[in-house]
């Protein structure tokens, strides 16, 4: 008889202290930083109580990287960036300077080598994303191709700082949004019912635990064919996709009746306002790789007549308030449907109470 | 040298264009691998035909319950064999990044060796919960892989009903707004919950996030069951160097609009020098020879604007914490929700305030894992629990900074009303 095989036992160490991966004069100036500015758009110059100066030069990445481009950033690093870097939330890469004179030339670098300098300031930043068709196990759309596309329009953006304040895009391949809030979202929104594999779900589902995920109680355990199923009441069914996960045989993709919305005033920041929740503005645009261009238009639309007309620092919620949802549907050309008016619980807060109507 | 690659007329239209392009980064990879050849491939019929192949299942490393993503290919011919053999297993692991995602190029590299040996050579930084995802690896080299990785002092994150893996912003390492040391906060407070990490056993995910000032650049309010968001109480301070310094970059104009009608409680106002009050709670600075900034700041909301637009000039005071707020997340199942004020302000300096925070998150934790219903996140359970049942139950005082308004409905029981006042009442007149 073999001897067991020794399996290595995992050393649970969690969270990595992050200091020894600190660009040195970020380590020596920690919690001791005065005030910033921004030389110019992609640049961040940050100065201690100390008087150190450091320079954050910030790039735009694909997020999903090959190790060739991953090698490709830490040479450059190596080579101008005294061999630290860091990432923000929105999957740019942060290269840090002790020299001003190590600007210049770390941007030549990296547009040399195709990484976009910008995403700093009031410019559009990188899209906050998800896994899409290339790795997850429910998407209705791909990610890092819906992404790819649009940036490849609002590069000239990315690139400026010439918004009224910053913009977050989001976008995410089922209503779950892990994209995340953001002043513009695109978000896949399915129109149809699941269509159901009544063969595979008494094997592959927990039909208890599929019953109680639906959020309007329209999913029942069935007999089908005389084979233990669920079935779906069609006439309280919201599409919103919650029984997939936990029951494939339950597909709620579909190519053609899954579609796009565009989620517009998300905002995290307490500057100004509280934060907000981003709002519905429009649906039922086709999902349509490679490129996505209905998509690509639509959002360019909003950013453009939000650019023209919002004031300096006015972040989309904040511009929309100022103007006022009837101005948002007419400048934008969107139409204003019935689908749009909230009817889910506490919905009463978000029709308008008041006499309050801008002609 | 790979298989020949499969026709992608679809991906191929993803190279065109300025953005660094993913496809590019499969097919350079592709040139060595068959596995991401037959990726492309997989990839390349989602595209055609609009629809995802990708299911779960169970895969792991030896001593943990979690932290990895299983994929197996749903692409089957009539046979039920995979279309794309080599890549019928894609699965990711899930590596907790260090606080602020900070990295040596030394560390990457090793990091690249390690994929391209044992995986893909695909890796993402970040995922949407902060890990770096190592995504495509076979489920005989997933021990492997993590096993390197491990070795290196990574760990892994969180996945399924679990504790998952937090960020914070970049912070106290270069931001000057940063209210605590939010990486020492962020590291303090998750590896407490290595165990609620590694074997999810929760009813459903629990997240924590961490930013340094009310901008929350971790979108923590909005993300996470527990917000860690840091703030001030005393006065916002000035720097009359600077602050002239911006005037005379700027305008009247500009200070009017962008900032004096920005201020959302209007607290913030443009005055002529000799006009300008002094007070305990009043900070003010001259902007030029003849007019200054005033703030009450007993009606500051610490929203941030101004501070941010007059960078220096005016920056957070410092007697520095933060407030935490908990029960965020988006949609399923009920609707959205916001993470909610519990502690309005906690001070965050020394190992005993560390300490006071992650017994919080312990007892948020507790409670959540004794009374939350399968599948049913923080901020659920307060809703339907209400939160007075939810501070009472953790031993946290009501405060009226944890409402925006009081109620607006009378159904309501309060014959303990005059109890509570008398209790109230003791407490003031112990405090004095």
């Amino acid at each position: 008889m073999n001897a067991p095989v020794q399996m290595r036992r995992p050393k649970e160490t969690g969270v990595p202290d992050n200091k020894k991966y600190l660009h040195p004069l970020m380590a020596k100036n920690y919690g001791q930083w005065k005030y910033h500015d921004r030389p110019r758009p992609g640049v961040l110059r940050h100065v201690a109580k100390s008087g150190d100066q450091i320079w954050s030069i910030r790039a735009g990445t694909q997020r999903q990287m090959d190790v060739g481009t991953i090698r490709k950033l830490c040479d450059i690093a190596d080579k101008y960036a005294e061999g630290h870097v860091r990432f923000t939330i929105r999957s740019n890469i942060e290269f840090m300077v002790s020299k001003a004179s190590m600007v210049d030339p770390l941007i030549a670098e990296l547009e040399r080598h195709g990484f976009p300098v910008g995403g700093t300031g009031n410019s559009i930043s990188m899209i906050s994303h998800t896994q899409g068709w290339l790795h997850c196990d429910i998407p209705g759309t791909d990610a890092s191709g819906v992404v790819k596309a649009l940036m490849d329009d609002l590069i000239v953006e990315f690139k400026r700082e010439e918004m009224p304040n910053r913009v977050h895009l989001s976008t995410s391949c089922c209503e779950i949004n892990c994209g995340g809030q953001a002043d513009i979202a695109i978000i896949i929104q399915h129109t149809k019912p699941p269509v159901i594999n009544h063969d595979l779900v008494a094997n592959v589902c927990e039909r208890p635990t599929v019953v109680a995920r639906c959020p309007v109680a329209a999913i029942r355990p069935a007999m089908v064919n005389g084979k233990p199923s669920l079935e779906i009441d069609e006439s309280k069914c919201m599409c919103c996709g919650a029984c997939y996960p936990p029951c494939p045989p339950m597909q709620i993709n579909d190519p053609e009746y899954s579609k796009l919305a565009i989620w517009v005033g998300g905002k995290n920041s307490n500057a100004r306002g509280k934060p907000t929740f981003m709002k519905m503005v429009a649906s039922g645009l086709p999902n349509n790789p490679p490129r996505w261009p209905e998509v690509n238009e639509a959002v360019k639309n909003i950013l453009h007549v939000y650019k023209e007309d919002a004031r300096p620092w006015e972040r989309m919620a904040d511009w929309i308030e100022r103007i006022g949802w009837p101005r948002f549907f007419e400048k934008t050309g969107l139409p204003f449907t019935k689908y749009l008016i909230d009817d889910w619980r506490g919905s009463r807060a978000s029709l308008n109470a008041s006499t309050h109507i801008r002609f | 040298m790979a298989k020949k690659m499969h026709d992608t007329p679809n991906l191929d239209q993803l190279e065109d264009g300025p953005w660094p392009s993913f496809v590019t980064g499969l097919k350079e990879l592709a040139k060595n691998k068959d596995y991401v050849v037959d990726l492309l491939g997989q990839l390349e019929t989602s595209y055609r035909t609009k629809k995802g192949y990708w299911k779960g299942g169970t895969v792991g490393v030896f001593g943990y319950g979690g932290g990895i993503i299983p994929r197996f290919t749903e692409l089957k011919d009539e046979k039920g064999q995979p279309v794309y053999k080599d890549c019928a297993e894609f699965h990711t692991l899930r590596v907790m990044p260090p606080a602020g995602m900070h990295y040596d190029t030394g560390t990457l590299r090793k990091f690249c060796d390690i994929w391209e040996k044992h995986g893909s050579g695909l890796i993402a930084f970040h995922g949407q919960s902060g890990d770096i995802m190592f995504q495509g690896a076979t489920t005989e080299n997933v021990q492997k892989a993590f096993d390197d990785i491990n070795e290196m002092g990574f760990d892994l994150g969180g996945a399924g009903p679990a504790v998952r893996t937090s960020m914070s912003c970049v912070g106290a390492a270069r931001c000057e707004q940063s209210c605590y040391d939010e990486a020492k906060a962020h590291r303090t407070v998750l590896n407490t919950f290595l165990d609620d990490i590694h074997r999810p056993s929760l009813p459903y995910k629990f997240k924590f996030k961490f930013s340094g000032c009310p901008n929350d650049c971790m979108n923590s309010i909005q993300r996470s069951d527990m917000a860690v968001i840091g703030t001030w109480r005393d006065n916002i301070r000035t720097d009359e160097e600077l602050a002239k310094k911006w005037f005379a970059k700027h305008s009247m104009d500009q200070l009017v609009n962008d900032i004096v009608a920005r201020c959302p409680t209007k607290t913030f106002q443009l005055k002529q020098i000799k006009d300008v009050k002094s007070g305990p709670s009043i900070s003010s600075v001259a902007i030029s020879d003849t007019h200054a900034i005033e703030i009450e700041n007993r009606d500051c909301v610490r929203c941030m604007h101004c501070i941010n637009v007059m960078t220096g000039a005016l920056a957070p005071g410092e007697d520095k914490g933060a407030t935490v707020l908990v029960g965020g997340k988006r949609t399923l199942k009920i609707g959205d929700l916001m993470g909610t004020v519990v502690v309005p302000f906690m001070k965050l300096d020394t190992d005993e305030d560390m300490a006071k925070l992650v017994d919080l998150g312990q007892r948020i934790i507790d409670f959540f894992a004794e009374n939350a219903l399968e599948h049913e996140r923080t901020g659920e359970m307060i809703e339907r629990i209400g939160l007075v049942n939810f501070l009472e139950a953790l031993e946290i005082e009501v405060d009226v900074n944890m409402v925006s308004t009081p109620r607006t409905n009378p159904y309501v029981r309060t014959d303990g009303w005059d109890e509570e006042v008398a209790k109230i009442n003791a407490k003031k007149l112990a405090a004095a």
